[in-house]
């Protein structure tokens, strides 16, 4: 018998404020242990939380970006348990009002476009992390610690349909809203900083039908390769099971990268009762649509939309599209250049082949390129205006990037400027008619054509500092054409 | 004036410093004298913060040398519930898990008063975590009824309560749940306001039920608690569900003309269980309030049988999930065990008293998994009901009028081995706190040398109004003056 997997993926980003979901507290990375905490995150007795306004905004961006309908009206809820790393012991979140319901997320697979639905948006609360001892920490082995820096720090949760039907497909669906996630500025979406993670809810069925198999929940999917692995490793093992004639039994399952195996965490039956009920600190937040419609007009254009853009606008190449629009900023940078003036397609094919190598080994992004949009435009001016070679346009460029400087400013350095004294030209004219006799023979019997090669030669000749228009222009003149 | 705290009102107290007839200092002694000669009879503090008050009543004496200008509290003793965070100052809620537990904050109602120049004595002794009705619950020590040291204060807040009865303060801030400022103030002869929910920040206070808690004043009269409630109230961008509206100038309100009101009495407050004495003394306050003016109707508020049952439903839920960060991982009592696990069972197992654990039982229960809406989602819903039965009353009357609790003073351990007993002596409290409004009780009479507590009930924000009654009241009666006999 073939199965057909389904997935579902539950992915928290870390919503990309400067301040904690609850509290005033910092949400900067790798800070020393509990130093971004106070009385409200830490959790201590009297204290009460205040929703962080700005958290509800990029929340809502997020939600109408996925195509979701937000809630007019949104309540938080506790969701309680014990573990040393939540120092309330409940986790403020949402349960039956979530920020939002019923979006969805076009992904493309193989070049096919697949509709991938999206059940929910939530916010809510991270918690801390435990930090084991080890030998040199001079405390007895077994020895935990509590770090507090991230509770507290708002987190959306991106709840999937089972509408999954491979891993590939999950991990085109975490592309995309990565993706979405970054162009609109809601998450920078960076699993190693904990900014983005996923767990994804796996169930096999016979294929053709519709009813729902048992699943499990995949956790600990530290990368979007270890999701696509953990869910391979999943379909798998269950396929086996049923194969074998076993039974499938819910549970929650954390995945190890190391052997690329997974090993049941809970069952069904010692699963939490987390007793949602609703937060008594925090009142219910109404959503007006005056609201609503203000963060839409906010959101920026989406990326399957501004790609559409680059190919009728700017008559691009699907793959040049693809790769310019991949980040905004990258998009953003391609289209200032557009703009002053480059042809579009001479800058689309200099900034994938030089710039992007550029930033990609200086680690930056192309909104902090060193080589701003207009001194690209004028470079490409440049050639285009038949002022430098492409070569010469390559040559200079790096130097473009560690300075800063002009173009023009560069070629005067460098000493690389044109040379358009028609002395100097006829002397490299004389020299290339003297060296090439047959090429002078064909000219003179009426191959125009091989006029473009003198014109070549003279070039190299003038390490491309000759101005090709001038070139052309006198050795016409020499034929007397 | 004479240094003699047993004729002394906050309201004088702060008009004496202003104008230099007392030095804070002086006032501070007094009380702090009083305190220590009376106080190991009582039981009515925690904590006593000798120097602290101390330090606190020179800087009013400096600033008053100073020319600066004095608030109206300046120099006045507030005693304070030992579920108020104070910076610096151990915070128990009288529950052993929280022993060496120093906030390193102030919660805003301390924050205000330490501005406005309080003194403050002491840390007051509660049911641990405000839950109970006599102080017996208290993990420390019971506190004694000054008024009768064989009897309960009334609880939770019956440190507080008895802190001003027996004039270790002119004032006290309490909280009330359930009814924990307003049955220790029947108990013990005062006034006990439980503001709208709302009204006064929460920060601070050491949540039992968060949406019942409030905080509030207790005070020997109307004047003195408008002036606490003066300085307490008002807008905090701290807590989320305090109400954003300015709060009124209460002593201020106290000064306009009287206008009378429509008192409304709920006919299910006076039914079974009411003890004759406290029928009477309400009989007897009714007809005052008729000579000021005011006219008297009866009223029916239908849901009230099933406001115990909803309390203990909500308030149970609320609390399970409160107080489970009392894990021994970050502060108070931790009991080492290699197992993270067995650390929690014994910590919370030792740290906790029986009724704290029996309530965070119950409300575990209410909030479990196919319970969630028989219990606590029914509850809300009934809450509800018994909001509307208030708002159907109000449509025909400005104030309700019941007793406070159904007794005076109980003797210690009359029903401690009965928790449902202990529970309804909340019945006529327990109410205000579910539909969010403002009560006050305040005294009435008295069975014997024990007070009798009347309470009126308003629309929401109309604690104005009440104390306003209860001012012109008190000028007609003189219960509220009534000193403990015996006492020295």
């Amino acid at each position: 018998m073939t199965y057909e997997p389904v997935i579902g993926l539950e992915v928290h980003v870390q919503l990309k404020t400067s301040s904690k979901l609850f509290c005033g507290c910092s949400v900067q990375f790798g800070q020393d242990p509990n130093r971004n905490t106070c009385p409200v995150c830490m959790g201590l007795p009297g204290v009460l939380p205040v929703l962080n306004r700005q958290s509800v905004l990029l929340g809502l961006r997020a939600a109408i970006a996925l195509n979701c309908r937000p809630a007019p009206f949104f309540k938080f809820d506790r969701k309680n348990y014990f573990y040393p790393d939540l120092p309330k012991a409940y986790q403020i979140s949402q349960y039956d009002l979530p920020l939002a319901l019923d979006g969805f997320l076009d992904v493309s697979v193989d070049g096919q476009a697949r509709r991938v639905g999206l059940e929910r948006v939530h916010m809510e609360e991270d918690a801390g992390k435990l930090v084991h001892a080890e030998p040199g920490h001079g405390v007895p082995a077994g020895t935990s610690f509590v770090d507090y820096n991230r509770a507290g720090v708002p987190l959306m949760e991106i709840v999937s349909r089972p509408d999954l039907r491979s891993s590939k497909e999950a991990h085109a669906y975490l592309d995309a809203l990565k993706q979405i996630m970054r162009y609109i500025g809601v998450s920078d979406c960076d699993m190693e900083k904990g900014s983005l993670r996923c767990d994804a809810n796996v169930s096999i069925r016979p294929a053709g039908s519709s009813t729902l198999g048992v699943k499990a929940e995949l956790k600990n999917l530290n990368s979007f390769k270890f999701v696509e692995r953990a869910i391979d490793g999943e379909i798998a093992r269950q396929t086996e099971i049923l194969q074998s004639g076993g039974k499938i039994v819910q549970e929650t399952r954390g995945y190890d990268s190391a052997s690329n195996t997974s090993h049941a965490q809970r069952s069904k039956e010692e699963a939490h009762d987390y007793r949602y009920f609703p937060e008594p600190d925090l009142p219910g937040f109404s959503l007006s649509p005056e609201n609503i419609e203000s963060v839409r007009k906010n959101i920026p254009e989406l990326p399957a939309v501004r790609r559409a853009r680059f190919l009728s606008e700017y008559h691009l190449p699907d793959y040049d599209a693809d790769v310019l629009t991949a980040e905004s900023t990258m998009a953003d940078y391609f289209e200032s250049v557009a703009r002053e003036g480059a042809d579009p397609k001479k800058a689309s094919n200099f900034i994938m082949a030089e710039l992007m190598h550029d930033l990609k080994s200086a680690g930056l992004s192309a909104d902090q390129s060193p080589v701003n949009p207009r001194h690209l435009a004028e470079l490409l001016k440049l050639v285009a205006d038949g002022k430098i070679s492409g070569k010469i346009s390559k040559e200079i460029f790096p130097v473009m990037f560690k300075s800063g400087k002009s173009p023009a400013e560069v070629l005067k350095e460098e000493n690389m400027e044109l040379i358009s004294d028609a002395g100097v030209i006829a002397a490299f004219i004389d020299q290339a008619i003297a060296e090439n006799p047959k090429a002078v023979q064909d000219i003179k019997g009426g191959k125009q054509s091989t006029l473009g090669f003198l014109v070549g030669q003279i070039m190299k000749k003038s390490r491309g500092q000759a101005d090709p228009a001038l070139v052309t222009q006198e050795l016409r003149k020499k034929f007397g054409l | 004036m004479t240094p003699s705290p047993e004729t002394w009102t906050a309201e004088s107290i702060g008009a004496a410093i202003r104008d230099g007839g007392l030095h804070a200092s002086d006032v501070c002694e007094s009380y702090l004298d009083r305190i220590r000669r009376l106080d190991p009879k009582l039981n009515a503090f925690v904590t006593v913060l000798e120097s602290g008050a101390r330090m606190q009543a020179e800087s009013v004496d400096r600033d008053r040398k100073a020319g600066k200008p004095l608030h109206p509290l300046a120099g006045v003793p507030v005693a304070l519930k030992d579920n108020l965070c104070a910076r610096g100052v151990e915070t128990t809620c009288s529950s052993k898990i929280l022993r060496n537990f120093i906030p390193p904050y102030d919660a805003t109602v301390i924050e205000r008063l330490r501005a406005a120049g309080s003194v403050f004595p002491g840390k007051t002794n509660l049911d641990e975590f405000a839950m109970g009705s006599s102080t017996e619950n208290s993990g420390l020590f019971p506190t004694r009824n000054p008024h009768d040291p064989g009897r309960v204060p009334g609880g939770s807040s019956g440190g507080s309560a008895a802190s001003v009865a027996a004039d270790f303060a002119p004032l006290a801030l309490g909280s009330d749940t359930g009814g924990s400022i307003r049955q220790p103030a029947s108990f013990c002869g005062l006034v006990g306001l439980k503001p709208t929910y709302g009204r006064v920040s929460r920060y601070g206070l050491i949540a039992f039920a968060s949406s019942l808690d409030q905080i509030g004043p207790f005070a020997r009269t109307a004047m003195d608690a408008a002036l606490l409630m003066d300085a307490i109230t008002g807008p905090d961008p701290r807590d989320s569900t305090c109400l954003p509206e300015p709060a009124p100038k209460f002593a201020d309100g106290l000064r306009e003309p009287f206008r009378p009101v429509r008192i409304g009495m709920p006919r299910e407050y006076f039914a079974e269980g009411l003890a004759k004495p406290v029928a009477g003394a309400i009989d007897r306050l009714k007809d005052v309030l008729v000579s000021l003016g005011c006219s008297v109707v009866d009223v029916s508020l239908p849901h009230t049988p099933y406001a115990v049952p909803t309390y203990y439903l909500v308030a149970t839920a609320e609390a399970s999930s409160n107080l489970a960060r009392y894990d021994g991982v970050r502060y108070g009592l931790r009991i080492d065990s290699a197992d993270l696990v067995q650390q929690y069972f014994l910590t919370r197992a030792r740290g906790f008293g029986a009724e704290v654990k029996r309530r965070i039982m119950l409300g575990t229960y209410a909030l479990s998994s196919g319970y969630y809406d028989a219990y606590y989602l029914k509850a809300m819903k009934v809450r509800r009901l018994i909001y509307n039965d208030f708002m159907e009353a109000f449509r025909g009357v400005d104030l309700l009028l019941t007793p406070t609790a159904p007794t005076t003073a109980f003797k210690f351990g009359e029903k401690v081995s009965d928790p449902l007993q202990m529970y309804l002596s909340d019945i006529y409290t327990i109410s205000a706190n579910l539909a969010g409004l403002p009560a006050v009780s305040f005294p009435c009479g008295f069975e014997n040398h024990l007070p009798i507590g009347a309470q009126m009930i308003g629309p929401a924000l109309s604690e104005l109004r009440m104390l306003r009654i209860l001012h012109e009241y008190q000028k007609q009666t003189d219960w509220h003056a009534r000193r403990p006999q015996n006492l020295s």
